[in-house]
């Protein structure tokens, strides 16, 4: 009868499905093996892949492994806060620390170069949203991300903070540069 | 124990005494944080306007979290408890298992509701719906939730005891109807869920008052996820049954195919707990594999179901039409439809708004990589507010029409305005919805106060398309919560002051549903096949959009930075 009905063929299992309703099911299955393939094969020849790397980690040591990052390759300081501005070695690591409500140091980088941009939070999540780019990767304190990056475009750019993180998230806004 | 059974006069549907008296209390309870979480998004739409910016930063993710939880748990779970109980007890024709039980769970969700409404508004719980830890919320924040979880689940069991009481008083003949079916998925989601939301926030509460040191955060979101997004599954194997319903009670249409149909619901069961994993696509701690695997096989499998779903409706509702004779050319059906009828109206465009964005969307925003583009951006509430809110809301407003007449007895008043309201509501929040995924497209944050960046020690200044999108969030965001205000003036006008309807028959038995004669069995099984050539051309329209949009979004991805 209807749908608030008991079906009114008591044996409905046996009911034979209609064409069109076989071949748009057909379509579904088809499209989200398709969608799935896509993943996949994004992972083999596509360039724009988040890296699994990441470690357990405490606040403590991914500040001091940082700390010792922006010591060595500082080259020099901006605003009247003077954060430093790190230039990380072509193809090697840099750190930055995300905490409330600062992106920790500025980095530069160079077109055209791959680097190991490690990624943790010491307090709460954060969100790097990299800008205008538009890349979005979470933040989780205790988790080190080693993310490879290979910037296209020369500029300036901002990271925003786009994990809700208390008082001072609007304000919460860091730089790279790409020479 | 005794109890009353009264048959509408109107729809025919038989209302046991307790379980009219419980979906009449959820329902209002429902209505009442609707108004809540109206008022805290009416405040969030403007301060996020940029031209207005009404709120400051404290205040508003205060109201933030107010209006996610309100409108997210509090809203649609008081009103599917409604759902749950006409699914079972009325469409079954039963009286209800154990309605103190049933009582004791609306209480306790009213408890646990204004307990974490308490701690929001004292103003040390502004931790979002999501209360990612570490960040910490007030203790009663977490039981008042906990509370309201319990009482659900409570719900929830006397919905299954129900189906039992039905079974073995033999109210009904052979299987259970589709609707009923439906919320049964539902229920059983919910089951899962509200397990799954035990085992992270009931630590979590122990956390707050200090018995347990220290809680992952990575494990926090993978568990808590298991809750936030299952919980909106429960909405869409609710919402997807009161279509159903809908289509069955405006144009006597009966399922294309029962088969079909149900398996699309039992999809749901299976795979959607797993494609919970979304939501972690950004994140370190889990692999590549991981993440592929739970959101392609799992999620697509569901998405298979509303896909199913997406055509079987309508085309239930075709073939119903086609039937009444309105067989000319593809879309007579369509446009014969009662439109001015604001259950069907409001169900229709809840269908067409759910598929076409809130389901494409979705999908998108779960690929693996092209999350990246997405995750934390205006795009996942635009998202998300074309699924839960035209989608589920707009669906439990439509059916409100319908049960405003017969469950509260009562007319609904100021007719034209209850005819313009799904129209107004529906588009806006579809539009809403669209311009805050375009505004998320060029990058904008969700829960985020100032797109200015006042107090940082840079500058950044997003593109002016940006801008344009959040004015444009604003203006129809605004029209929004003017359509849902008006159907809470209407609903709530017409429960005091609508016309009183005569209430039926009242008896001390419950009259089972007539077993299906073999005459009108044979009609159905015979000659009876309509096809459904409209649905066939709004799915397709719906298959190439999705298509498309699929790929253009892998062409942005290709031009941002390497990254591997």
């Amino acid at each position: 009868m209807s749908a608030i009905l008991p079906p009114s063929e008591r044996l409905w299992w046996k009911q034979p499905i209609d064409k069109v309703e076989w071949a748009w099911i057909a379509i579904a299955f088809v499209w989200g093996m398709i969608m799935f393939a896509m993943m996949i094969y994004w992972h083999i020849y596509g360039k724009q892949n988040l890296s699994n790397e990441a470690y357990k980690t405490t606040p403590e040591l991914f500040a001091a492994k940082a700390e010792k990052f922006i010591a060595e390759n500082t080259i020099r300081t901006e605003t009247e806060r003077n954060i430093p501005v790190v230039k990380v070695p072509a193809g090697g690591d840099g750190y930055l620390i995300a905490r409330l409500w600062d992106w920790y140091p500025i980095l530069e980088l160079e077109k055209g170069q791959t680097y190991k941009i490690h990624l943790s939070s010491l307090d709460y999540n954060h969100g790097f949203s990299l800008q205008p780019v538009n890349i979005n990767i979470q933040v989780i304190p205790g988790y080190e991300h080693v993310v490879k990056m290979t910037p296209t475009k020369e500029g300036t750019y901002a990271i925003v903070c786009n994990e809700y993180c208390g008082i001072g998230h609007h304000s919460m806004l860091g730089r790279i540069y790409v020479k | 124990m005794a109890t009353t059974y009264r048959t509408c006069p109107v729809s025919g549907l038989q209302f046991e005494d307790q379980a009219e008296k419980l979906m009449r209390w959820n329902a209002v309870a429902g209505v009442l944080w609707l108004l809540v979480g109206g008022i805290t998004a009416l405040l969030v739409i403007l301060t996020r306007w940029p031209a207005i910016k009404l709120l400051p930063a404290d205040q508003f993710y205060l109201i933030l979290t107010a209006h996610g939880i309100d409108m997210l748990i509090l809203w649609i779970l008081f009103f599917e408890m409604a759902v749950l109980y006409f699914a079972s007890s009325t469409l079954l024709r039963c009286r209800l298992a154990t309605p103190k039980i049933a009582w004791l769970g609306f209480w306790l969700m009213v408890v646990g509701g204004i307990m974490t409404n308490v701690a929001i508004f004292q103003g040390e719980s502004s931790v979002m719906f999501t209360s990612y830890v570490p960040m910490q919320a007030a203790w009663h924040f977490y039981l008042g939730i906990i509370l309201v979880a319990v009482g659900a689940l409570l719900g929830t069991a006397v919905f299954f005891g129900t189906l039992v009481v039905a079974k073995r008083d033999k109210t009904y003949q052979g299987s259970l109807p589709l609707v009923t079916f439906g919320a049964l998925t539902a229920a059983i989601i919910a089951t899962f869920t509200i397990l799954a939301g035990a085992g992270i926030l009931v630590p979590t509460f122990f956390w707050s008052i200090g018995l347990i040191k220290e809680i992952d955060a990575q494990l926090y979101r993978m568990v808590w996820w298991g809750l936030g997004h299952s919980s909106q599954q429960i909405n869409v194997a609710a919402h997807v049954s009161v279509w159903y319903l809908t289509a069955a009670v405006i144009f006597g249409a009966k399922p294309l195919s029962e088969k079909v149909s149900r398996f699309a619901f039992l999809l749901y069961i299976l795979f959607l707990q797993l494609a919970s994993a979304h939501h972690l696509l950004s994140d370190p701690g889990m692999s590549a594999e991981w993440k592929v695997l739970n959101t392609s096989y799992f999620m697509y499998f569901a998405v298979m179901a509303s896909m199913i779903h997406g055509f079987t409706v309508p085309g239930a509702i075709e073939a119903a039409q086609r039937r009444k004779g309105y067989t000319n050319g593809l879309f007579e059906w369509l446009r014969k439809a009662p439109w001015g009828n604001p259950v069907f109206s409001g169900m229709f465009i809840s269908l067409v708004s759910f598929g076409f964005l809130g389901g494409i969307s979705g999908v998108v925003l779960g690929t693996e990589q092209i999350n990246m583009l997405m995750h934390n951006t205006f795009y996942v509430p635009g998202h998300f507010h074309t699924t839960v809110v035209t989608g589920t809301t707009l669906a439990f407003m439509a059916i409100t029409y319908l049960l405003v007449p017969v469950l509260f007895r009562r007319e609904m008043i100021l007719p034209k305005l209850c005819q313009i309201q799904p129209y107004l509501f529906g588009i806006s929040m579809s539009v809403l919805g669209l311009v805050m995924m375009g505004a998320g497209t060029l990058g904008v944050s969700r829960r985020h106060w100032d797109m200015a960046f006042s107090g940082a020690p840079f500058q950044y200044e997003w593109p002016g398309a940006a801008y344009l999108m959040m004015g444009l969030t604003g203006i129809f965001g605004v029209i929004a919560v003017i359509g849902g205000g008006l159907w809470i003036l209407l609903v709530v006008g017409s429960l005091l002051f609508g016309k009183k309807l005569d209430g039926g028959k009242v008896s001390d038995k419950p009259t089972p549903i007539p077993a299906a004669t073999q005459a009108a069995s044979a009609v159905a099984h015979g000659s009876d096949h309509v096809g459904v050539p409209g649905t066939v051309v709004l799915a397709l329209l719906l298959f190439v959009s999705f298509v498309l949009y699929y790929f253009v979004n892998w062409k942005y991805l290709s031009e941002v930075w390497l990254l591997s």
